[in-house]
């Protein structure tokens, strides 16, 4: 999840270093063209490899990757997965580059989040799954997340999980308070400063300068600050939709009513479960961090859909992963094999679910009478997928992510962080932003332009 | 040990020796043979008698306190559970004592892989840190007091490695490991390990005054060959510097984080630091599964053999710093 890149300065070192070198190679000619058998193959040597087997390296840090892999060995015996969790996120992104860089080392198959997938799509690492027939699979998925591993004409990988936005919201705390649940911005900004003026340790949520939030945030508004067209980039943070996004969110931002408190730490947790954190606009994968790491919190929280700025229903993707194949496999088809059964395969996804590992990008998962009808306790017994699997229907399409996005969000807080924390517009904050993405993609050979 | 060595190397600050051993006085060997490099050369002023002294006791005061600070929240926060972590105050105990229970699930957690860390980061420490010591100790003996030709090239080159930091050199040397397929294994940080240029420095300096070259004049002219003279003779008048470049080269080990981060893919070859900085991040994401608790007794669990072997190896570690710094 780029949820919260934890700015680690080390981190961002390496993936500076790295995505600079793995950038140029992509552009120099793309040199790495995989040592992999990619001619020829097709959706029947893919059965015919996993009869076969052999072993392949699979690279994640999905909680429910070793029972999926368990199941996945006892259904095909001959194939054996070596699992890996070869870092969270941005560390394992390193890794990957490195290996690609390196043209050896990296894994057969693995997990990398929707947001950083053009990066390595760009960089020509990862194998075009429609020679597999994989295209076909297209019906299985939902839009939002099938149209992430769609990069630029190529597959690039198969879904693992998706992260359609809703509000999450704690309702006990709102009652509390006689605060209505809002259903547009505006409304939302009014219960902010009502919540706040009530209790003033209390935030209507908590940001402070979190990239894919702020990105997904310029998605539901419409904006399309980044276009993408091979290596012609250009980018645009004050387009019709990043503004609309920024009269409501510098509202916030300069009446001091969002809480600085960092997510993922252990502040954002305790003030998850007390109150202090009112709403979270996020993916729908946020039930499972609620009802598992959130205890105190049980009871208290329901969900409502996004709010909207007219009325007009309209969603974003926050977070989700696909798994890919890289090129440097050294057995593509059988990668691929695995891949279709971790991603497609009801038996894979039905463990995944179980594991609280997330929210279902397969359509067959998502409306199945048995996922819609869960009525979790922790959420007083709402029907909360019913709502999450609503707002996956209004996905706005034809989002696109930089091909440099890992190093974008790594430099977001240097630079939008600013606004946050000094309480100030955050329109010239995302100029410098887009600034700094101009001067950095044309470094790294892209043709960039800035509007 | 101290007590066995001739006083060659008086140099605890606490306990300064004024006159005899301070002053500019060079052995008449020295002047001849080995010109220290400018700079190492720090003439200290006339010892002043300590003072008490108001202002800086309490700078002090405020220092320990610094720097006490965070130790204590971790031993403080090791005592609790997750729920505690989130719902009590950072610096106070929790509603329940749960060190065991933390250290019990910490060496117990996914199959006891914190064990299996931990003996990595040993493995890193005894073969990486230990071989850096010994060739730092070979080298900058040798450097110290064999005159040869070339002896001010490999000086500017030592010289040169320790302003390089060690994480610009890292993506460097992954690359290289790649191609000659060292990465994802132990060697891919053990070997970058051997090398320290500060520890060879520390031993070249310090040697020249440790070891007089009257007394490996006198080996040989009995007979000694060179080995037996650095074997019998010399490594015990070193043992100071070496026991501080082992010092250095087990805590720059111990606490060795980015190397071994990019080197390494597979976390069965993680060294501690790599291995609770992945905990950490479990915290993070859809699936999320935050185990501060088990992070922060980690932590606690990783620095109490660093703190073990200062306690027992502080008073070399002391005489070491000062190593150079006066001239006997």
């Amino acid at each position: 999840m780029h949820h919260s890149t934890r700015s680690s300065a080390w981190r961002r070192v390496a993936s500076v270093a790295v995505a600079g070198a793995v950038a140029a190679a992509a552009l120099v000619g793309c040199s790495s063209s995989g040592t992999g058998s990619d001619s020829g193959s097709s959706a029947s040597d893919v059965t015919a490899t996993l009869k076969k087997g052999g072993t392949i390296t699979y690279w994640t840090w999905t909680p429910a990757a070793k029972a999926q892999v368990a199941a996945f060995e006892k259904a095909y015996p001959k194939v054996h997965v070596k699992l890996v969790n070869a870092g969270t996120n941005t560390t394992e992104y390193t890794k990957l580059q490195n290996a690609v860089k390196a043209g050896k080392g990296a894994p057969d198959v693995a997990q990398v989040e929707y947001y950083a997938l053009s990066q390595f799509a760009l960089s020509d690492s990862l194998v075009d799954l429609k020679q597999f027939g994989f295209d076909s699979l297209k019906k299985d998925y939902s839009t939002g997340p099938w149209g992430n591993v769609n990069v630029q004409g190529a597959l690039v990988g198969l879904p693992q999980d998706s992260g359609p936005m809703a509000m999450f919201y704690n309702k006990t705390e709102f009652e509390k308070y006689g605060i209505s649940v809002p259903t547009t911005w505006d409304e939302y900004v009014a219960a902010a400063k009502k919540l706040h003026a009530a209790n003033p340790d209390a935030y209507i949520t908590a940001d402070s300068g979190d990239p894919g939030f702020a990105t997904s945030m310029i998605w539901q508004a419409g904006g399309h600050p980044f276009t993408v067209d091979g290596t012609k980039v250009t980018i645009n943070l004050q387009d019709e939709g990043t503004k609309k996004f920024t009269s409501v969110w510098n509202e916030l931002v300069q009446n001091k009513l969002l809480s600085q408190t960092p997510g993922w730490t252990d502040d954002w947790y305790k003030a998850l479960g007390n109150g202090d954190i009112a709403t979270m606009i996020t993916g729908a994968w946020f039930p499972g961090i609620l009802e598992s790491s959130v205890k105190d919190g049980s009871g208290q929280w329901a969900v409502a859909p996004i709010p909207t700025y007219d009325g007009k229903a309209a969603n974003a993707e926050n977070g989700g992963s696909a798994e890919v194949v890289m090129k440097q496999s050294k057995n593509q088809a059988l990668a691929a094999g695995f891949l279709q059964w971790l991603n497609d395969s009801k038996k894979s996804v039905s463990i995944f679910i179980n594991a609280g590992g997330g929210f279902p990008s397969t359509t067959a998962d998502q409306n199945s009478s048995a996922f819609l009808n869960q009525a979790p306790e922790y959420f007083n017994g709402q029907k909360i997928n019913k709502v999450l699997v609503s707002g996956a229907k209004d996905v706005v399409s034809g989002w696109q992510y930089l091909p440099y996005e890992v190093y974008a969000n790594s430099i977001f807080s240097d630079t939008v962080g600013q606004a946050y924390s000094n309480a100030t517009s955050l329109d010239p904050a995302l100029k410098n932003w887009q600034k700094q993405l101009v001067t950095y993609g044309n470094q790294q050979g892209f043709t960039v332009k800035g509007k | 040990m101290t007590a066995t060595i001739p006083a060659t190397h008086s140099g605890s600050p606490a306990a300064p020796a004024p006159g005899s051993t301070n002053g500019p006085a060079g052995t008449g060997a020295k002047a001849r043979r080995s010109r220290r490099p400018a700079g190492s050369i720090r003439r200290l002023g006339p010892h002043a008698r300590p003072r008490k002294n108001i202002v800086l006791t309490i700078v002090m005061a405020l220092f320990v306190i610094y720097s006490f600070v965070p130790l204590v929240w971790l031993i403080v926060n090791a005592t609790k559970t997750q729920g505690d972590l989130y719902s009590t105050f950072g610096l106070g105990f929790g509603h329940s004592f749960a060190l065991w229970d933390n250290i019990v699930d910490t060496f117990t957690y996914k199959d006891g892989i914190f064990v299996h860390w931990f003996g990595n980061t040993l493995l890193y420490v005894v073969v990486g840190a230990g071989g850096a010591t010994l060739l730092a100790t070979l080298a900058g003996y040798g450097l110290a007091k064999y005159a040869f030709r070339g002896r001010r090239a490999v000086f500017a080159v030592v010289i040169g490695a320790i302003a390089v930091p060690g994480t610009a050199l890292a993506v460097p040397t992954f690359l290289l490991f790649s191609q000659v397929g060292l990465t994802n294994t132990p060697w891919a940080v053990i070997l970058p390990s051997l090398i320290s240029p500060f520890g060879l420095y520390l031993v070249w300096t310090f040697a020249v005054d440790a070891v007089p070259t009257e007394v490996l004049e006198a080996a040989r002219v009995d007979g000694s060959s060179e080995i037996r003279t650095f074997f019998t003779i010399s490594l015990r008048l070193l043992m100071p510097g070496i026991v501080t470049v082992m010092l250095f080269a087990i805590v720059a080990t111990w606490n060795n984080y980015f190397l071994p981060l990019i080197m390494l893919s597979d976390p069965t070859w993680y060294p501690l630091t790599v291995g609770l900085s992945q905990w950490s991040a479990q915290a993070t994401g859809a699936g999320a599964q935050p185990i501060f608790n088990l992070v922060i007794t980690g932590s606690l669990l990783t620095i109490v053999p660093i703190v073990v072997a200062f306690l027992f190896l502080q008073r070399y570690w002391q005489s070491g710093l000062a190593a150079g710094s006066v001239k006997s």
